[in-house]
């Protein structure tokens, strides 16, 4: 009872219905909102740069009933899904074959490190000039973000393996390409999945950056468009916008990470003990 | 059991390294065991112990010497033994079943099939109940009895076991050891034990080999006359505790340690 105590006054472990944080969490944020609407409207936030919620809202209807709104939405959405799907794919597929050939693995190494320092976005005029303005620069440019972080991530997970695995599916009579699919793969499972969350973000990141550069759709295009005209509340649409796709995209990774953990949950790295 | 040597090591050595740095993990070690035998291998730590497992199973080559099974070389053939280690070795993604079944997958039986073949042996062993539970669910204990299945069900003749009930507690491996000689004695394999407890040796083996200090060289051998089924009371019988002092002096000294200490 005492040891409870103690730990108690350390951090506060009260139990607290999960409605009533809900209830906070959903609160604070319709606080700020009114606040800022408050704000626009008494003066001493001024309007003309933050513009105010209800007149975001008015703006982000009159986009939505031209049509070019939604156009936008699915433009970006769809670069940064593409993105997302081929570099996670092709660098896991990368990072995983390493697992074939340490010395192969061992001179690649220094140049996914250097790759993934390399500020990528950097590269986004020459991919445009390179592919155009369309569709297929900023897929590229999403693509790239992505493709080294899922190498980097699905080796380490490749690294992790415990020796002494492989030498129980050598014993057992295992192939090489059974190893590689019944051990190397589900054991590197986890850190692929891990590198979801952080690879959905830099995917967005690239396909907007894309927009900026040079592009006739997307909500990159919209802001930068918007505020070349002065029309911040057209940029606050767009990053508004931007945001709650964001999330949503994030929330689709989490669901994914889930269902993809459920059956990958541990990996053969030995640290699960006796 | 048949006289036949079924397994022969023949003045098999193991140099890890060139030059000034090598080191000799074991030197010299020739033995012989006839089909059916369980032969335990006792030794100090770092007596090459794991060296010697991992040449029997093709995993290693040797620097010289021989390993014979049933008159023909294993080296560098791995799958010709059942190996089983101290870490159980579960797929942590891969239900109990389907771990106990990978040997037999991987040799190209269908699931289902295997599925099969391992439903009596998972009844005996109390691990049906277990069969879609993940490894992490089961206790130390369940786990080793689900990795000595695997083992089991790879169909091999002769099995390496390298300290398999190493890491259990005295009752969970009590149980084990009489579960493993059950089973060797319906099954007939032939077992070599790796193990550090004389008592474990004495009370499963037919045999016992006792290695020297790095590089481990065969110190002597000794029978283990007992019946079956044996139960560990036999080992406070008189013949028992003589053998097991001869064996305790023999790896005293080997240590460096004065034998009437």
């Amino acid at each position: 009872m005492a040891r409870h105590d103690t730990l108690a006054g350390v951090r506060e472990t009260k139990a607290t219905s999960s409605w009533l944080i809900r209830l906070w969490q959903w609160g604070i944020l319709v606080l700020l909102i009114l606040l800022w609407e408050a704000g626009a409207r008494l003066g001493f936030v001024d309007p003309y740069f933050f513009s105010s919620p209800v007149e975001i809202a008015q703006t982000a209807v009159v986009q939505w009933e031209k049509g070019t709104l939604w156009r936008d939405v699915v433009y970006t959405g769809m670069s940064t899904l593409l993105g997302f799907v081929s570099g996670t794919v092709v660098g896991s597929a990368v990072g995983l074959l390493f697992w074939f050939s340490r010395p192969v693995a061992r001179v690649a190494e220094p140049y996914l490190v250097v790759l993934n320092a390399l500020p990528k976005l950097a590269l986004a005029p020459v991919l445009v000039i390179l592919l155009g303005i369309g569709f297929a620069s900023k897929v590229t440019l999403a693509f790239l973000m992505t493709v080294i972080v899922a190498a980097i991530s699905a080796h380490s997970g490749v690294k992790e393996i415990d020796d002494t695995f492989t030498t129980l599916m050598v014993s057992l009579g295992a192939r090489r390409l059974q190893i590689f699919t019944r051990l190397v793969v589900p054991s590197a499972m986890p850190w692929v999945i891990s590198g979801l969350r952080v690879n959905i973000a830099l995917a967005m990141a690239g396909a907007i950056v894309g927009e900026f550069i040079a592009s006739d759709k997307g909500l990159g295009r919209m802001i930068v468009y918007a505020g070349t005209t002065f029309d911040l509340k057209l940029v606050w649409v767009g990053v508004t916008v931007l945001s709650v796709l964001s999330v949503l995209m994030y929330l689709g990774v989490v669901a994914l990470e889930k269902v993809l953990s459920r059956r990958w949950s541990a990996s053969a790295n030995g640290s699960q003990g006796k | 059991m048949a006289d036949a040597a079924w397994l022969t090591i023949s003045r098999l050595s193991k140099q890890f390294g060139q030059g000034e740095g090598a080191v000799s993990a074991i030197r010299e070690i020739s033995f012989s065991v006839p089909k059916g035998t369980f032969l335990s291998i006792l030794g100090p730590s770092g007596c090459g112990k794991s060296t010697l497992f991992n040449l029997i199973a093709g995993l290693m080559q040797p620097t010289s010497g021989d390993v014979l099974m049933d008159g023909r070389s294993v080296i560098n053939r791995p799958g010709q033994v059942g190996y089983m280690l101290q870490k159980d070795l579960l797929l942590p993604w891969r239900t109990i079943e389907d771990n106990i079944t990978l040997g037999l997958t991987l040799q190209g039986i269908s699931r289902k099939e295997a599925r099969k073949m391992a439903l009596p042996l998972m009844e005996k062993c109390g691990l049906d109940g277990f069969a879609h539970h993940k490894p992490q669910a089961l206790s130390g204990g369940m786990r080793q009895r689900a990795a000595l299945l695997r083992t089991l069900l790879t169909g091999q003749e002769t099995l390496l076991l390298d300290e398999p009930f190493g890491a259990l507690d005295a009752i969970t491996r009590l149980q084990l050891q009489m579960l493993l000689t059950q089973i060797w004695q319906e099954m007939g394999k032939t077992i070599l034990f790796v193990t550090h407890d004389v008592d474990e040796a004495l009370l499963l083996s037919d045999e016992i080999l006792l290695l020297s200090r790095r590089p481990g060289t065969v110190l002597r051998r000794f029978m283990v006359d007992l019946p079956r089924p044996r139960t560990p009371h036999m080992l406070a019988q008189k013949e028992t505790a003589a053998l097991k002092a001869d064996m305790m002096d023999l790896l005293w000294k080997e240590v460096g340690q004065d034998g009437t200490a």
